[in-house]
């Protein structure tokens, strides 16, 4: 960051410069939260596609079993819940967190972080369960695309849950300073998100799968 | 929301704080979002599992509203958007993304859909011509 680039307005006679020729010191960080916004919106583009992805081919069975048979409501609603439950308590850690708690914030960054593999090992006997009935990827264009989008999701959470652990480390480590506090913030915007993005899942794939 | 304005308007000497947007939200606004999505998701499953409209279209329409008010939920309450964070940049590039989501969307399924029904008749049909 330099100070002092503004010489060339004082020069005699020439006309002063309106616009602001310094750069003001920025504290650091100060844009990531922006940034990471904008990483978010870069997501929810893929999502979109596999979205749009399985809008196109999600009714095309090959003759093969379709959502009916294959889904079961039971278990995408308890899923939803541990995801949901997932983000409430990752709330109650940036609470924590804003109360510089560091124990009280592990504490919860851990049930999030325990609600977060519940919500994987439902989706894994999920997909075991699917291609163990011979409903594999490679049985028809709708199950391509339904393991393409909910498998992308799942892998969102997968690498969510990797990073909750490396900051919880971090905090064990360091304490709650503000980088640390930094990186959970845009770990709480990414939770979130992925919460988002499995209501778009339980709606469009699971609920309209079973109505059709 | 040029930037010109805003660098002019905190005037000459730099611009003054920065708003942190650092909003980490209250007890009362996680939980009001947490019992809202509670309902929101628990009326659609429940619709679709009893069943409770008849039809499967209005059941359709019905649980993708509940889902668009949810999202909506969730962005206020765990995301905390407001018009105000990040000095209305990330509304903006929310926007932006919704517009380019809605194009790929309802893009991709309005061509796909003219391609299938346009398409050339498959053996099958083709039994069938005169």
């Amino acid at each position: 960051m330099s100070t002092a680039v503004t010489t060339a307005a004082t020069a005699a006679g020439e006309a002063p410069v309106f616009y602001a020729v310094d750069e003001h010191p920025h504290p650091e960080g100060h844009s990531t939260p922006l940034g990471f916004w904008i990483y978010l919106m870069s997501d929810c583009l893929i999502f979109a596609v596999l979205f749009a992805i399985y809008g196109v081919l999600g009714t095309n069975y090959a003759a093969g079993p379709g959502p009916r048979e294959l889904f079961d409501l039971n278990l995408v609603a308890l899923n939803t819940s541990m995801l949901l439950f997932s983000s409430i308590t990752y709330g109650f850690a940036m609470l924590a967190m804003a109360k510089d708690q560091k124990g009280a914030t592990l504490a919860w960054l851990a049930i999030t972080g325990l609600f977060g593999l519940a919500f994987l090992g439902i989706e894994l006997y999920e997909f075991h369960h699917l291609i163990s009935e011979g409903a594999t990827p490679q049985r028809s264009a709708f199950l391509s695309s339904f393991f393409a989008l909910v498998g992308t999701h799942g892998l969102h959470v997968t690498f969510g849950t990797i990073w909750l652990v490396t900051l919880m480390v971090q905090v064990v480590q360091r304490g709650l300073v503000v980088a640390n506090k930094r990186r959970l913030m845009c770990l709480s915007m990414f939770w979130h998100f992925l919460d988002v993005v499995w209501i778009g899942v339980f709606t469009f794939v699971y609920l309209m799968g079973v109505l059709r | 929301m040029s930037a010109h304005e805003t660098t002019a308007a905190h005037g000459p000497d730099g611009h003054g704080a920065h708003e942190s947007g650092e909003a980490h939200g209250s007890l009362g606004g996680y939980l009001t979002g947490f019992v809202l999505s509670v309902i929101l998701t628990a009326i659609p499953f429940w619709l679709v599992m009893s069943g409770a409209l008849g039809s499967a279209t209005v059941t359709a329409f019905a649980i993708m509203g509940f889902a668009m008010v949810q999202i909506v939920v969730h962005m206020i309450y765990f995301l905390h958007m407001s018009f105000r964070s990040e000095g209305g940049w990330s509304l903006l590039a929310l926007g932006f993304t919704l517009i380019l989501v809605v194009i790929t969307l309802s893009g991709s399924l309005w061509v796909m859909y003219h391609l299938n029904t346009n398409m050339m008749p498959s053996m099958h049909e083709m039994r069938r011509m005169p």
